[in-house]
């Protein structure tokens, strides 16, 4: 792996979305009106709104990053620039990392926009660490990109890429734990439930609301998550094949 | 061969290439010359793509071996030796020229002196600045070309790099790849475009995955009577038949 050639594919992967600012707009916007939408329906005030906001903070960057990698990197697939570095003397890793830096550094902006808006104006409490709520956002954005590059493999399209999103990122949301409660699943959910990344994500940022950071499950959260960001990295790279039919 | 000989920059032994149910390459074997320009030509879908891809090392191949400036193809060693150019050109559409210029040029380890080098060669210098999906095709694909020039590459693959362009730029190119030979490169271009095949020192001639010749225009001219290489072409296959 070479730290240089990652970085050239961040700055690059980077520089194509500065052209594309209608996107960043709605990478921006779109969760701070969602979040906004869901303390007016609920109320400022209701548990509802407490309980949901914080995790809620994690999963925009997380589908949003799922979307967004896929789709860049199906572009790469199909346009022949990938067979093209594929040809030049760099490691698969290299495009990984580049990619997954570069959609973490604008995961950072989304997270840090929202966050400010969430805790500020519309009033919601976390009793943890508020730049912990930040970094998990990050590190959900990373999962949710790594995710992405693995899954663009499988798209011959834009088209298929985007429907990977309900596929694969829905399921998850469904069964973390933000609709009920994982104690409260019919078993065979919560089995399933227990083999997926965003459940542990979920956890960590509902722990982080509740102050509840120094528990050892707190731990284990952030461990998974670190270890399902390698493990899709591990396969996103077995889906870059340098020959193809 | 001789120890005197100069060794084949690439050769192909019975390369066999399978694309689900259809054979591309039943069995193709061929040589390139070190320091020449040698022309792929074929009409599309005659497995010019294919062999080309073979001989960078992405084509999976069914069977057979191509070696490549002494190794494997496809090997770890090459791809710092090695310019492909895709059939399509593959730049990023919204980088500009110097963007997509400068990122190759990174991944390459080579200098930004570099990529001013490979504007003036591909006549782009003045669209430096301009986004790659505002230009025409023609400048796209020389975008693509000046890609593959970057690294200064010992071998020099070309998929039909002078589609679309005006006779003027086609014949600056042709210039410049026989340039290129006299600093020591290797170069092999497809077309299938037969007016191009004089510009060639050797031509292969391709035809549904199978090699019809491999001679130079005169031999070519000389064997089958016809001074028209068109004419040349369409005799060979009459033989083949």
């Amino acid at each position: 792996m070479s730290p240089r050639i990652t970085g050239a594919v961040a700055v690059r992967v980077l520089s194509q979305l500065r052209r594309d600012p209608r996107t960043i707009a709605l990478i921006v916007a779109v969760p701070c009106v969602l979040m906004v939408l869901i303390q007016q329906l609920f109320g400022r005030h209701s548990p509802v709104f407490q309980d949901v906001g914080t995790p809620m903070l994690g999963l925009f960057p997380f589908i949003t990053m799922f979307l967004v990698t896929s789709v860049t990197m199906l572009r790469e697939r199909t346009s022949g620039t990938l067979e093209r570095l594929m040809t030049m003397p760099l490691h698969k890793i290299d495009i990984l990392a580049g990619y997954g830096t570069a959609f973490a550094l604008v995961a950072v902006l989304q997270a840090t926009v929202v966050s400010l808006l969430a805790l500020g104006l519309l009033g919601l409490d976390v009793a943890g660490p508020n730049w912990l709520v930040v970094v998990l956002a990050v590190g959900n954005a990373v999962l949710g990109s790594t995710l992405g590059l693995f899954v663009s493999a499988f798209a011959e399209t834009e088209f298929q890429a985007v429907q990977f999103m309900p596929a694969v990122v829905l399921p998850q949301i469904l069964l973390c734990g933000l609709f009920v409660a994982r104690d409260q699943m019919a078993t065979w959910l919560r089995v399933i439930s227990d083999v997926l990344p965003l459940t542990y994500a979920y956890d960590a940022l509902a722990r982080t609301a509740a102050n509840e950071i120094h528990d050892v499950w707190f731990a284990v959260d952030c461990l998974v998550v670190i270890g399902s960001i390698a493990l899709a990295i591990a396969f996103g790279a077995a889906t870059l094949r340098r020959r193809t039919a | 061969m001789t120890p005197t000989e100069e060794p084949a920059a690439i050769q192909v032994m019975d390369l066999r290439v399978e694309r689900g149910d259809t054979v591309v390459l039943p069995g193709l074997s061929c040589d390139v010359e070190a320091g020449s320009v040698t022309g792929l030509l074929g009409p599309s879908g005659s497995g010019k793509s294919t062999l080309l891809r073979a001989i960078v090392g992405v084509q999976k191949v069914a069977g057979g071996s191509v070696d490549v400036l002494g190794q494997p193809a496809g090997s770890a060693d090459l791809r710092s030796r090695i310019g492909y150019m895709t059939q399509a050109p593959s730049v990023y559409g919204d980088l500009t020229v110097g963007e997509n210029l400068l990122f190759f040029a990174r991944v390459l380890q080579v200098s930004q002196a570099a990529v001013d080098r490979v504007l003036a060669e591909v006549s782009l210098e003045e669209f430096r600045g301009r986004l790659v999906n505002r230009l025409s095709g023609g400048q796209r694909a020389r975008v693509s070309l000046a890609a593959a020039l970057l690294a200064k590459p010992d071998l020099l693959v070309l998929d039909e790099p002078t589609v679309g362009l005006d006779p003027v730029l086609r014949r600056d190119l042709w210039e410049l790849f026989h340039r290129l030979t006299q600093r020591g490169a290797t170069l092999l271009v497809s077309s299938h475009v037969m007016d191009e095949a004089d510009r060639c020192h050797t031509l292969l001639l391709l035809r549904e995955g199978t090699l019809l010749a491999h001679a130079t225009p005169a031999e070519l001219r000389q064997r089958t009577g016809q001074d028209n290489l068109e004419d040349v072409f369409l005799r060979l296959i009459e033989e083949h038949a």
